[in-house]
């Protein structure tokens, strides 16, 4: 029990460069693999939180963009979209990688003032990139399919009290817009967590072996030719934080729902596997 | 290939390019596609059976049946798949070659030194004899188990949720006709709930066609894997240096699955318009009434 805290605190915080620089080597316990897994697992809740929170807000730029009236806007968000949802993300890894490294090593220089570039061919800047661009697309294709499916009423109601532009975008479009979108968008999000596992499998390199979990995963399963401890402690970790990622768009769900009927009450979850 | 291509250093421009796109290791670059496309056409209807199975498991009446069923369809949920392409493949390799050691090596021995899983070398699968390509196809194979497995799952749920779409009044109707649970199966309830099912399975063809370049994390000689091997910036030793192309690479396998995923997504209006004909659904509905 000692010995494990013990390696708890030196491999707590391995995956971001805190503690112990060299990995277990030789037999590994149970107790290091599961606290370096989790120690990973912080780079997937990174990306996770990061992208989506970022993401979000593009996405609803885009939504907006893909729905207006104008071709000179409208054509760009399409095609945004389109190469995004139409391409697979770990193609997009590769090809944003190979994009930055060819961004000049000195940096660039805007106006006199030289900005660094090298940072943008690291995982948590570069890959981070990538993930909040296609969770944008993602995102926008379901609030454009939202901002479509509104209630004629509403916007008619809207327009009865003199709501115009951004005043009935606030108070009218954009709240019901998410209402009707968040299920779908809560199993986007999801989808996007679970993505977050390619980051380490594509161009960008593991600093140091700074990892994510399920970069400690396979090292491990590599090292010990037993894929039977390694993945399934990793598929307990994801179980259980994607429980905690449905909890928490639910409280938003029930947030966005309170006006309802009804909607106090638990909303039950209907998954949708298809993102 | 061409003989015009013997002396690459003498060749410039458009000729250079033509010799360097026709050289022998591009040539096994464009077979790769075909790896991709074999891969989707074996794979699909695999997985389909496999969801199949699992949704009339999940409907079973025999309880632990109906329970590894909704365990089978529910575990894709919470779990990354890209942690079952890593898994499967090993653990599946690691069973067959356990089974084997079982039979055609001493069964006293075990398999597992600590670290090292050893088998002795008869029981090795591949043999270590077998020429590259039985290396290569076996796994290909491992990865189209991976995959099955995976989007079987997928499957699994999108025809269970199609299976009780189809409403109950026609089963019922289909009961009170003395058919029995098979006949109902059969006759009712499979011709019917296609077209429930059509735009998950769509959307999991997508999710399908997307997931193919993960075979180069299973260490298939796929598309993505020649991409890096050719891109990378070739010295003067090699007949046909070049700086890092990679990039050039990779937008070129941008497009193909731009162009796979467009052409799909054409291929699936055509095949709902025609599956919602004569349906009893909104869509069906509006059918009917523009052709009458």
């Amino acid at each position: 029990m000692n010995e494990c805290l013990q390696t708890i605190q030196n491999y707590g915080l391995r995956a971001i460069g805190i503690g112990e620089r060299l990995l277990p080597r030789g037999e590994f316990t149970l107790c290091e693999q599961f606290t370096l897994i989790g120690s990973g697992l912080i780079w997937n809740v990174y990306f996770a939180a990061l992208a989506l929170f970022i993401g979000f807000f593009l996405a609803n730029l885009l939504a907006v963009a893909r729905a207006s009236h104008s071709r000179l806007i409208r054509k760009p968000a399409e095609w945004f979209i389109f190469i995004f949802r139409g391409s697979p993300l770990f193609i997009q890894f590769f090809l944003a990688y190979e994009m930055l490294v060819k961004l000049p090593r000195a940096g660039i220089d805007v106006f006199g003032i030289t900005v660094e570039t090298s940072w943008m061919t690291r995982a948590w800047a570069g890959a981070l990139l990538v993930l909040v661009l296609n969770t944008a697309a993602y995102s926008a294709e379901i609030f454009y399919g939202a901002l479509r499916n509104l209630p004629k009423g509403e916007l008619e109601a809207a327009d009865a009290y003199g709501m115009t532009g951004w005043t009935r975008y606030r108070r009218v479009v954009w709240p019901t817009a998410m209402r009707l979108a968040w299920p779908a968008y809560t199993n986007e999000a999801i989808f996007l967590f679970h993505a977050t596992t390619l980051v380490f499998f594509s161009g960008f390199p593991a600093y140091q072996q700074r990892g994510d979990a399920l970069y400690y995963a396979s090292y491990f399963a590599d090292k010990t030719f037993n894929p039977f401890i390694a993945y399934p402690i990793v598929a307990v970790y994801f179980v259980l934080l994607t429980v905690c990622l449905i909890g928490l768009f639910g409280i938003v769900n029930r947030r966005l729902n309170r006006h309802l009927p009804g909607a106090t009450k638990k909303i039950r979850y209907r998954p949708n596997l298809i993102r | 290939m061409f003989a015009s291509c013997a002396d690459p250093k003498s060749l410039e421009g458009l000729a250079w390019l033509m010799c360097y796109l026709a050289s022998g290791k591009h040539l096994l670059f464009y077979l790769s596609f075909g790896t991709v496309l074999l891969l989707l056409a074996i794979t699909a209807p695999v997985a389909l059976l496999f969801g199949f199975g699992g949704a009339m498991a999940s409907r079973s009446r025999i309880a632990p049946i109906r329970w590894f069923g909704r365990i089978y369809t529910s575990m894709v949920r919470g779990v990354p798949d890209i942690i079952f392409f890593l898994f499967v493949p090993i653990a599946l390799d690691q069973a067959f070659e356990w089974l084997r050691s079982r039979i055609y090596c001493d069964p006293t021995v075990p398999v597992r030194h600590g670290n090292e899983f050893i088998v002795c070398s008869a029981a090795k699968l591949p043999l270590s004899t077998s020429p590259e390509w039985v290396h290569q196809a076996y796994g290909i194979f491992l990865a189209v188990i991976a995959f099955a497995v995976v989007f079987g799952a997928f499957a699994a749920n999108v025809l269970y949720g199609a299976m009780n779409a189809v409403p109950r009044a026609q089963l019922e109707t289909a009961e009170a006709y003395g058919m029995s649970p098979g006949q109902v199966n059969r006759r009712i309830l499979i011709p019917q709930m296609w077209t429930y099912a059509l735009p998950g399975l769509a959307n999991l063809w997508m999710i399908l066609i997307k997931a193919t370049p993960l075979l180069f994390v299973l260490g298939v000689e796929d598309i993505v894997y020649w991409a890096r091997e050719l891109g990378a910036a070739k010295t003067r030793v090699y007949a046909y240096p070049h700086p890092d192309w990679r990039l050039y690479y990779f937008l070129g396998i941008l497009v193909f699955y731009l162009l796979m995923t467009w052409g799909s997504e054409r291929i699936f209006d055509r095949i709902r318009a025609r599956l919602s004909r004569g349906q009893a659904t909104a869509a069906g509905e509006a059918m009917r009434k523009a052709a009458t």
